[in-house]
């Protein structure tokens, strides 16, 4: 009140005054100006950041939720699931996910999506951090040129993330055994690498197994390395003892494949990508010389098949050649008999040089052809197929071929498919037969005539037993009797005190004496030879003989 | 209307801030010093500016995620709606009409009685006046209650922090609906109920 006091005149200029602020713009719309243009460039801002939308299919919305869980690469996040709807035939479960402006590259056409639950396997646990935070969806950008709006998500994670280094191999087999996605492949009982997936051959008649071997270690798939499927325990009992084999224990439980390249392999390179093997059922197979390709002949044999399995080996003169796949029964009308019908599959590979050889020799056309002329040439010579017992007393049965130059000429159909081969009955065939020829022979003999005619003789034996007992016998004790008594009178003859005996022995005395002057006179002849002329001299030895017959032998030797 | 004389046909103006009756000419208010007018200065287009402001904030701040929760490792944003929608759903009828009257009709009716206000007295429309000058005085009441949710987000993000169990972090919207309540408050601030009457006489 003091200070100002302005007098009443400026009242009239106050008035325009005023009117003229209020024409004005005033300052305080730069605020609404400001709101607008913030938000302006909210809406700007998002507009630019909002990613392209991606919808993807999962088999279910287990763990999803909309506008809550999230899509990660690397465990970063790159985008959202926005919504959660039932595809039109209710199979599917359709996730549209709004991706941030920098996952652009997630829209390509062979992006993976999959759900990242919590998995516990024999594999490992993987997924754990989902327990709390729950499913979220991750993401693996691919590198197609090509951008795609849908997508299908995968039910597991892949196992091997977009651009990891190393290869892709297809392994073919007949089955897939234990094996799964993310099985892993062993070399030299390190894991280089897994399976990621697995698929029917398009035929349907095997399984085509896809892996991948990491680098470095891919440059060990060599072009002849050899697969085999290195699952379960291999036990195995040889003259060094019981052998038990595995690669691991994940193995073990869940399967697995290794791989080695052949100890002999002088020209063997490192595979290409994609580059296709053969999946072994165990390693003694795989490691073998390749097999080639089967040829499948086929055999009829007019005996009975018990004991040949499908599987049994096919030999060739002692050489494995084959197996047997079937054995069937067939019907012959113009025999009504049941002859037996033995497909086999047999590897000409395994002969060897002499497959080489032989294939030399067969001149040209296609490998088919050789191997029927090599076959035709074969059966002409004699080749015959014969069943044999493997095993006595399990009664296993195998199919061996041989040469028999005996055998009777067949005629060889080279236009058969499968090829046959001509059979001769097996080696226990012959011998039941020569058994048969036996027991013929023996049921020829008569031996009701044989019998009657031993029973006459018979009759008669007893008759002669009669005659021998009523009048030989009396008349033998008769004998003997006196023979008896002979012998008594012998035995009376011989004895100590008898005169017969006295009497001999007093002759032997005389005999002893006469041998006495015996020697005496020829011991005086010998020295006196003279006095066979002359006589006895004085000077002679007195001597009590006379020389007798035996003087005159004496006699020439003085005239000498 | 009333035959209630007003202060210029008797050659006075009254303080705003200390409420001195001044004579009508002067422009600083010989008790307090502060500048005197008749009427707030360019009332009408300074509550329409701040108005329109509060508006344009308001989208935002509903649309906006307030709120970032984690709670044992799943995470979500609320806006303002979607944390109504969640109490209800889950039971607390209760807490989700406060939050809602609060922080959606509050600020609603503001927009609403503001507008409407500044509408009539523009159309110097005579009708409810006695009604419409308690509405505004209702208006400037309810004002700051709306800066409760505000208040809520910052004390709970203050509050809940336990690392990796649970965490609350405030978001963008709530900055934005602080923003808003701000400006309707200056929004209702700037106006002058005055003006309402002045529909009685031809010229202001």
């Amino acid at each position: 009140m003091s200070e100002n006091t302005l007098p009443p005149s400026t009242q009239a200029p106050g008035r325009p005054q005023v009117k003229a602020r209020k024409a004005r713009i005033s300052l305080v719309w730069l605020v609404p100006i400001v709101a607008g243009v913030i938000g302006l460039s909210m809406v700007i801002h998002d507009f630019l950041n909002v990613g392209p939308k991606v919808v993807v299919s999962f088999l279910t919305a287990e763990g999803l939720e909309a506008k809550k869980t999230q899509v990660k690469y690397k465990n970063v996040v790159i985008g959202t699931v926005t919504d959660i709807a039932l595809s039109e035939d209710r199979t599917h479960v359709l996730a549209t996910i709004e991706l941030n402006q920098s996952a652009t590259p997630f829209t390509r056409a062979d992006t993976q999506y999959w759900v990242v639950r919590p998995r516990i396997g024999a594999h490992g646990v993987s997924g754990v951090d989902t327990l709390l935070s729950g499913a979220f969806i991750g993401a693996d950008a691919g590198s197609s040129e090509e951008t795609r709006k849908d997508f299908t998500g995968l039910e597991t994670p892949p196992p091997v993330t977009f651009g990891e280094k190393g290869k892709r191999f297809i392994l073919h087999t007949d089955d897939l055994g234990s094996l799964d996605i993310g099985s892993p492949i062993y070399f030299r009982r390190i894991q280089v690498g897994q399976v990621v997936a697995y698929e029917l051959a398009k035929d349907g008649k095997g399984v085509d197994i896809e892996i991948f071997i990491n680098s470095p270690n891919d440059q060990y798939v060599l072009t002849d390395s050899r697969f085999w499927n290195a699952s379960g325990v291999d036990v195995s009992i040889g003259a060094a003892g019981l052998k038990v084999s595995t690669q691991s224990l994940t193995s073990i439980i869940s399967g697995g494949i290794a791989f080695r390249e052949p100890k002999y392999s002088p020209d063997a390179k490192p595979a290409d990508s994609n580059a296709e093997f053969k999946l072994f059922e165990d390693q003694a197979t795989a490691l073998a010389p390749p097999d080639g390709d089967p040829k499948y002949i086929r055999m009829r044999f007019n005996q009975s098949l018990r004991g040949l399995v499908v599987n049994a080996p096919v030999d060739f003169l002692g050489v494995n050649i084959g197996r047997v796949v079937s054995v069937d029964l067939d019907y012959d009308p113009a025999t009504r008999t049941f002859p037996g019908v033995v497909g086999a599959v047999i590897y000409p590979q395994r002969l060897g040089a002499a497959n080489d050889k032989l294939r030399e020799q067969a001149g040209g056309g296609d490998e088919e052809e050789q191997t029927t002329r090599i076959l035709g040439g074969f059966v002409e010579r004699g080749l015959r197929a014969q069943i044999r017992t493997g095993n006595l007393l399990t009664g296993q049965l195998y199919v061996a071929m041989d040469f028999d130059p005996k055998a009777p000429k067949i005629a060889y159909n080279p236009k058969a498919r499968p090829l046959e081969i001509p059979t001769v009955g097996g080696s226990f065939d012959k011998l039941q037969e020569q058994l048969q020829a036996f027991v013929d022979k023996l049921g020829k003999i008569p031996i009701d005539d044989l019998a009657n005619n031993l029973n006459g003789s018979l009759i008669e034996l007893q008759k002669t037993m009669k005659n021998v007992n009523g009048q030989v016998l009396p008349q033998v004790t008769g004998t003997l009797q006196q023979a008896q008594k002979t012998i008594g009178a012998a035995n009376a003859t011989l004895s100590d005190d008898s005169p017969a005996r006295l009497q001999l022995g007093q002759a032997m005395e005389e005999v002893q004496r006469t041998a006495r002057s015996v020697r005496v006179l020829t011991d005086f002849l010998s020295r006196h030879p003279e006095s066979l002329i002359r006589g006895r001299t004085g000077d002679a030895a007195p001597g009590s003989y006379k020389g007798s017959s035996s003087s005159r032998e004496i006699a020439p030797e003085p005239a000498q | 209307m009333n035959g209630i004389p007003f202060a210029r046909e008797r050659n006075v103006t009254l303080c705003h801030v200390c409420g001195y009756v001044c004579p009508d000419d002067t422009h600083v208010c010989p008790r307090c010093e502060s500048a005197v007018h008749t009427r707030k200065p360019n009332s009408m287009a300074r509550t329409w500016a701040f108005l329109i402001a509060g508006l344009i904030f308001y989208i935002p701040a509903n649309t906006l995620p307030v709120m970032f929760t984690t709670l044992l490792g799943s995470a979500s944003e609320n806006t303002i709606m979607s944390g109504v929608i969640e109490f209800a759903e889950g039971g607390s009828w209760d807490i989700a009409i406060l939050i809602f009257i609060a922080s959606v009709l509050v600020p609603c009716i503001k927009f609403l009685v503001l507008g409407m206000l500044l509408y009539t007295c523009q159309r110097r429309s005579q009708w409810a006046m006695r009604e419409r000058s308690r509405l505004y005085r209702f208006i400037e009441l309810i004002g700051y209650w709306s800066m409760l949710d505000v208040l809520v987000v910052a004390l709970v993000a203050a509050l809940v922090q336990f690392r990796g169990l649970s965490t609350i972090e405030p978001r963008l919207g709530i900055l934005f609906f602080g923003l808003v309540v701000v400006m309707t408050m200056f929004a209702a601030m700037s106006f002058d109920p005055r003006l309402i009457w002045d529909a009685e006489v031809e010229d202001v």
